[in-house]
């Protein structure tokens, strides 16, 4: 499939407009449907679908598994940290309050923070997966 | 309900079929269907979540699975009665159960008069989110999602000790590229 130029091209159309509704699901989160999670398997998705179409080294070149293996803890380092920050700022664990002037904005930013944790996550961990799948070999 | 029919034909075919890579196919076409129920019911959080998750990623890592291991499914090595009479009794219990449950979508439901309300009102005040669903997750239960994602943390490192951690210690043949 590496040669095919129907699925290459395709592919080259497709992909930038994953990674943008990416983003929108995530960041556009706090008012229409969708947010970390569906925009972490989304951002994953991505990558599987231009390894499929571009091979595993391809993909590996842009999104290296180093990168990825670091991700997976990562996002949940992020999230647990700002429950930690919220503790240190004088709050309950998790409670966002105090990140900003006053407590509603600090929610605001609290959700956001959490949010790309779990974007990292759940991206990290879908695309570790593909990849250890895949790389394995029969 | 035409839904839920199509559901109902795509588990009889798993169920019949023996050719594996049929059997995931038939898998990515029932998590679609299922992610229109979720649509029909105003769940679309859970549609998207089912339709990229069920249909899409978990379609692929499937076959990735199928290119490891044979994709013809063993004649069992029993007979299906006891799954059969288990299956069974387990879903005339669930339907028994579900008679007792408030009919579908109405306001006063148990579920329904606990804290939803509190959120309701309260969470644009709360948070400045307009979306319910973000800052419940987000915000009130922010530790039932820190444990989600823990789950998900859990799963990556898994399939990374179980399977990267081998190739490590025993270096097989192994193939720089996936050919297709």
């Amino acid at each position: 499939m590496r040669l095919d130029i129907v699925f290459r091209v395709a592919a080259k159309m497709f992909i930038p407009f994953i990674l943008v509704f990416a983003l929108y699901v995530q960041f556009h989160g706090d008012f229409g449907p969708g947010g970390g999670f569906q925009a972490g398997v989304m951002a994953g998705a991505m990558v599987i679908f231009y390894a499929i179409i571009f091979g595993l080294e391809a993909a590996q070149r842009i999104v290296p598994p180093r990168v990825v293996e670091l991700m997976v803890p990562a996002g949940v380092a992020i999230y647990a940290g700002v429950g930690v920050a919220s503790m240190l700022l004088g709050e309950n664990f998790l409670n966002y309050s105090p990140f900003a002037h006053d407590p509603a904005h600090g929610q605001e930013y609290g959700i956001l923070l959490v949010e790309a944790g779990v974007f990292v996550t759940v991206s990290g961990t879908m695309t570790v997966i593909f990849y250890t799948f895949v790389g394995r070999g029969r | 309900m035409v839904l839920l029919t199509l559901m109902a034909a795509i588990t009889v075919g798993v169920v019949r079929l023996r050719n594996l890579f049929a059997v995931v196919v038939l898998g990515g076409i029932y998590s679609f269907l299922m992610a229109s129920v979720m649509i029909v019911l105003d769940a679309v959080d859970v549609a998207m979540t089912e339709a990229s998750v069920g249909a899409g990623v978990s379609t692929v890592l499937m076959l990735g699975t199928l290119y490891l291991t044979k994709t013809e499914e063993t004649r069992p090595a029993h007979t299906p009665l006891l799954p059969l009479v288990v299956a069974g009794i387990t879903g005339i219990a669930l339907v028994y159960g579900s008679f007792a449950l408030p009919p579908f979508g109405v306001a006063d439901a148990p579920i329904h008069m606990h804290v939803a309300p509190y959120y309701l009102e309260n969470s644009l005040r709360d948070t400045l989110v307009p979306n319910v669903v973000t800052s419940v997750l987000a915000s009130y239960r922010g530790y039932d999602t820190l444990g989600e994602t823990a789950v998900i943390f859990t799963a990556g490192i898994a399939v990374l000790m179980l399977l990267k951690g081998r190739r490590d210690v025993k270096p097989g043949p192994k193939r720089k590229r996936v050919r297709r």
